[in-house]
């Protein structure tokens, strides 16, 4: 779920996952545990999911000088409105159940092609080169696209995490 | 001189290749005066840290932490399954 944000399409993974399996069975050398088998077919599904998703993305959100980001900035680069101090212990922010619920919506809030962009490297752990591929984009294009990517997320997360929570006082 | 809005590209930028040590001091130079980029690479790298850790949580065996599959979609894939 942390990784395709759409409950439905992770299900369709998790069952061509399993068709998958019985189907290369006899492939399968026991050298590893099965769930690690099963795991490593799954984790290939994950990736044909973002390259089918990548083809189908209209190519507009590709055009990045057009998308709408209201930026922090003005027009000599310097902050307009800076980032707001997080407070408290943002560490342990991780052990916060409701943290990951919030997080999920930020992401999902994001275009598709800046959420799987974001996804593929921090969630996935993916190396950019290997992440340009699967994206169909040059290594420029996303790095302005991760970069597009945080500073969103950042923005919402304080907006609807840090700012809500440090409000109830702590 | 860089400025903040070239400053966040290149804190994101370091975050996936190291850039040119000409281009490392210059951002290190701004960080050092500049307060509020200082906070948005410090919160930047807590989101990446945060994000780390809810993985390996997630993926930690015998604690599903995740959601599990609902009832529905554990008949529908075992349907699909004895079909095969």
């Amino acid at each position: 779920m942390l990784r395709v944000r759409d409950r439905s399409a992770a299900e369709d993974l998790v069952q061509e996952t399993f068709l998958a399996a019985l189907k290369s069975r006899g492939a399968f050398s026991g050298g590893s545990s099965e769930a690690t088998w099963l795991v490593g077919i799954l984790k290939h599904k994950i990736a044909d999911h973002y390259r089918h998703q990548a083809r189908e993305a209209p190519p507009e959100d590709l055009d990045l000088r057009e998308h709408p980001d209201p930026s922090p900035f003005d027009g000599s680069g310097h902050w307009t409105s800076g980032p707001t101090d997080w407070g408290g212990n943002p560490a342990d922010l991780y052990r916060e159940k409701k943290f990951l619920d919030q997080f999920t919506k930020c992401l999902s809030g994001l275009s598709p092609h800046h959420a799987n962009a974001f996804t593929l490297r921090e969630i996935e752990g993916a190396d950019t080169g290997e992440i340009c591929k699967v994206l169909n984009v040059s290594e420029t294009n996303l790095w302005v696209i991760l970069h597009r990517a945080r500073m969103q997320l950042r923005r919402c997360l304080e907006i609807n995490w840090f700012h809500r929570n440090t409000g109830k006082g702590s | 001189m860089l400025s903040c809005k070239d400053v966040t590209r290149l804190i994101s930028e370091s975050m996936d290749r190291s850039a040119p040590l000409g281009k490392r001091i210059g951002v290190r130079l701004h960080l050092l005066i500049c307060k509020f980029c200082a906070r948005y690479e410090r919160q930047l790298l807590l989101i990446r840290e945060t994000v780390r850790h809810l993985v390996a949580t997630e993926e930690r065996p015998g604690e599903p932490y995740g959601e599990p599959l609902t009832e529905k979609a554990r008949e529908r894939i075992r349907r699909s399954l004895q079909q095969q």
